[in-house]
């Protein structure tokens, strides 16, 4: 039913008239265009162009060493010399801010990398395959799922030297098994388009079917749960940097400058150190959400531009 | 009581065996139903239970049946698209019904398929040339990218489609046209046989007759045969040359299409056929057989296996 009232809608917005013939714009245009209609979308891409700015050219920007300790300036409020104030042991704030974007970032967008690209892959290959080769997948993403995460994080970060490399690799090898799920169920539903079929039909090897044919029509989905993974991997770090087993000091990650702030003399008495590491994820992660969120409408072709 | 009707068949006996581009002997297509905590195998639906039927080269020809009769699923197991539970199929002299999927690359050269909903058979994120010049590719057909893209706009241009369309994507084409992409990427291979899987239903009435007599035309120009699965007689009787009758996964009835039309034997056919609408007030007082039987659904949820004998009129 659906489809025949967009039949309708189609054939009305595109007349063969001989104007609109000549015209034709790459798939990439159209993409390009529909992201640029959302409003939050393109606020977001803008905050983030900020951000990550900010933290490549970091040693331009920042206005102190961001581990020069100045104890006169322990706790230093908001002023001309210190933009954001000064932390416990007087390093500037906003120096270090910048710096801790380089780093939580960073592990943010290599474990969302890594954890994507498990996760897609071995659920495309569950959800095509099916039978035994599905069960196997599915039973193994079970098991690591039921996994309490922190404990088994605990376990790996603490086995491993807390670096920012095999913290990439921890998170990716614990983070790939709700995309993986996602992944199986839209190919599932995927596979049997006629489409697909046809392709089937038509002779075409199986890898070409799978990634000329089935991924790029997954990608939607797959892009919101790659940004929402950002955010999520970024929150993470912070949370093993409150146990001490995140990023050491004196090297400053958001999450790790949030953590040394959760202190009740802190709260009550210097409301700047917790509140800005705190804005910063938060601001991010928000950003990453709208890009997201724009992003798949953009990339769904059904969705018919305006 | 399911066999097929060869006395009203003449032609069995007089055609050889080298006429015969496809024979379908005794083809079965089970689906396992399975339930409970260990996904046991608890019975069977007989989708497609024993159809035996023959195409000879170059003609159409028809199966009918109402939904859910496993005319669909014969015509994608004759396709290989699903495993045959049990049968032969015999498709220009070779046996393919265990080939592996490997030696079924050249067949796939010369039997392709035609599918009912324009809009879910066409890749929305492939432009109508990308989707006609990967087969070519793949099949090796034409030296090089120059040529095929040439040879799609010529097969574009066959099946009425504007050349110059080539760039576009599947959203920006009308249900016909796209109809008429899908018979483009049926045709790129240069096949024998073309499965059309209910390929107007999805259509309106004029552009479904446009799309018939395109079939029609092709059939002549590119030595074409057809397996033509509709649920629409009036189509059916439009474009066959022999027909078949499914009923609930047997063959009813395989007849000349005006034997079947004006003399049906077997009383599921003339149910059938009385069922059709008409339109002039002196034929509106023909009676309509009404069938009397326990829908398959019913009889799978009762029984939990799904047996066309004990439905049978």
């Amino acid at each position: 039913m659906d489809q025949f009232n967009q039949a309708g809608k189609q054939e009305s917005i595109t007349p063969n008239n001989p104007e609109t013939l000549g015209k034709h714009r790459s798939m990439l245009a159209i993409i390009v265009t529909k992201f640029f209609q959302n409003k939050l979308a393109v606020f977001g891409l803008i905050m983030l162009g900020i951000i990550v700015g900010a933290a490549v050219f970091a040693p331009l920007i920042a206005p102190h060493d961001p581990n020069y300790q100045t104890l006169i300036a322990r706790l230093h409020e908001p002023s001309a010399e210190y933009w954001l104030g000064a932390d416990q042991l007087g390093r500037d704030l906003f120096s270090r801010l910048l710096y801790a974007g380089q780093m939580s970032l960073l592990v943010g967008f290599a474990a969302m990398a890594s954890s994507t690209i498990i996760g897609a892959s071995l659920g495309a290959i569950a959800g095509y395959f099916g039978g035994l080769i599905d069960s196997i997948i599915m039973r193994i993403v079970d098991v690591l799922i039921s996994f309490p995460n922190i404990f088994l994080l605990i376990t790996l970060v603490a086995l491993f030297r807390p670096s920012p490399f095999w913290l990439v690799v921890v998170f990716g090898s614990l983070g790939w098994m709700g995309t993986a799920r996602l992944m199986r169920g839209e190919i599932l539903s995927l596979k049997r388009r006629e489409y697909v079929l046809a392709a089937r039909t038509l002779g075409l090897p199986k890898w070409r079917i799978i990634f000329n044919h089935i991924m790029p029509n997954a990608i939607g989905p797959l892009i919101v749960s790659a940004t929402l993974a950002i955010g999520s991997f970024i929150i993470a770090e912070s949370t093993l940097s409150f146990l001490g087993l995140g990023i050491s000091p004196p090297t400053a990650t958001w999450g790790n400058m949030l953590s040394s702030a959760q202190n009740l003399t802190i709260f009550q008495t210097a409301w700047w150190y917790p509140l800005f590491p705190g804005l910063m994820i938060f601001i991010t992660v928000l950003s990453f959400n709208f890009v997201g969120d724009g992003l798949r409408d953009a990339l769904d072709p059904r969705v018919v531009e305006k | 009581m399911a066999n097929t009707n060869v006395a009203h068949d003449p032609s069995t006996n007089i055609n050889q065996n080298d006429d015969k581009i496809l024979e379908i002997k005794n083809l079965k297509k089970h689906f396992p139903v399975k339930a409970g905590v260990l996904q046991r195998t608890k019975g069977q639906i007989k989708a497609v239970d024993g159809i035996n039927f023959y195409i000879r080269k170059g003609e159409s020809f028809g199966l009918v049946g109402e939904s859910g009769c496993g005319k669909s699923t014969a015509g994608r197991t004759i396709t290989r698209l699903y495993e045959p539970t049990d049968g032969t199929i015999m498709f220009d002299g070779h046996d393919i019904t265990k080939s592996k999927e490997r030696n079924l690359f050249s067949l796939r050269r010369d039997m392709q398929m035609v599918f009912q909903d324009p809009f879910s058979s066409l890749n929305p994120r492939k432009t109508v040339g990308a989707t006609l010049i990967e087969p070519m590719k793949v099949h090796g057909i034409q030296s090089n990218t120059k040529a095929r893209r040439e040879f799609a706009q010529s097969i574009m241009e066959r099946v009425g489609l504007n050349p110059s369309f080539i760039n576009r994507y599947p959203h920006e084409f009308s249900g016909g046209q796209r109809q008429r992409i899908g018979i483009a990427r049926a045709l790129i291979l240069n096949p024998k046989l073309i499965v059309g899987d209910e390929p107007v239903s999805a259509l309106d009435v004029s552009i479904q007759s446009q799309v018939l007599n395109l079939l029609n035309d092709l059939q002549d120009e590119f030595d074409l045969t057809y397996l033509f699965i509709a649920h629409d007689l009036s189509v059916v009787k439009h474009f066959s040359d022999r027909i078949g009758v499914m009923y609930l996964g047997n063959m009813a009835e395989v007849a000349e299409k005006n034997d079947l039309y004006n003399e049906p034997l077997h009383p599921y056919t003339q149910a059938l056929l009385s069922a059709v609408p008409r339109s002039h007030p002196r034929e509106q007082t023909r009676e309509r057989i009404i069938l009397k039987g326990i829908s398959r659904v019913l009889q799978i949820h009762r029984v939990g296996v799904c047996s066309i004998q004990d439905v049978r009129m």
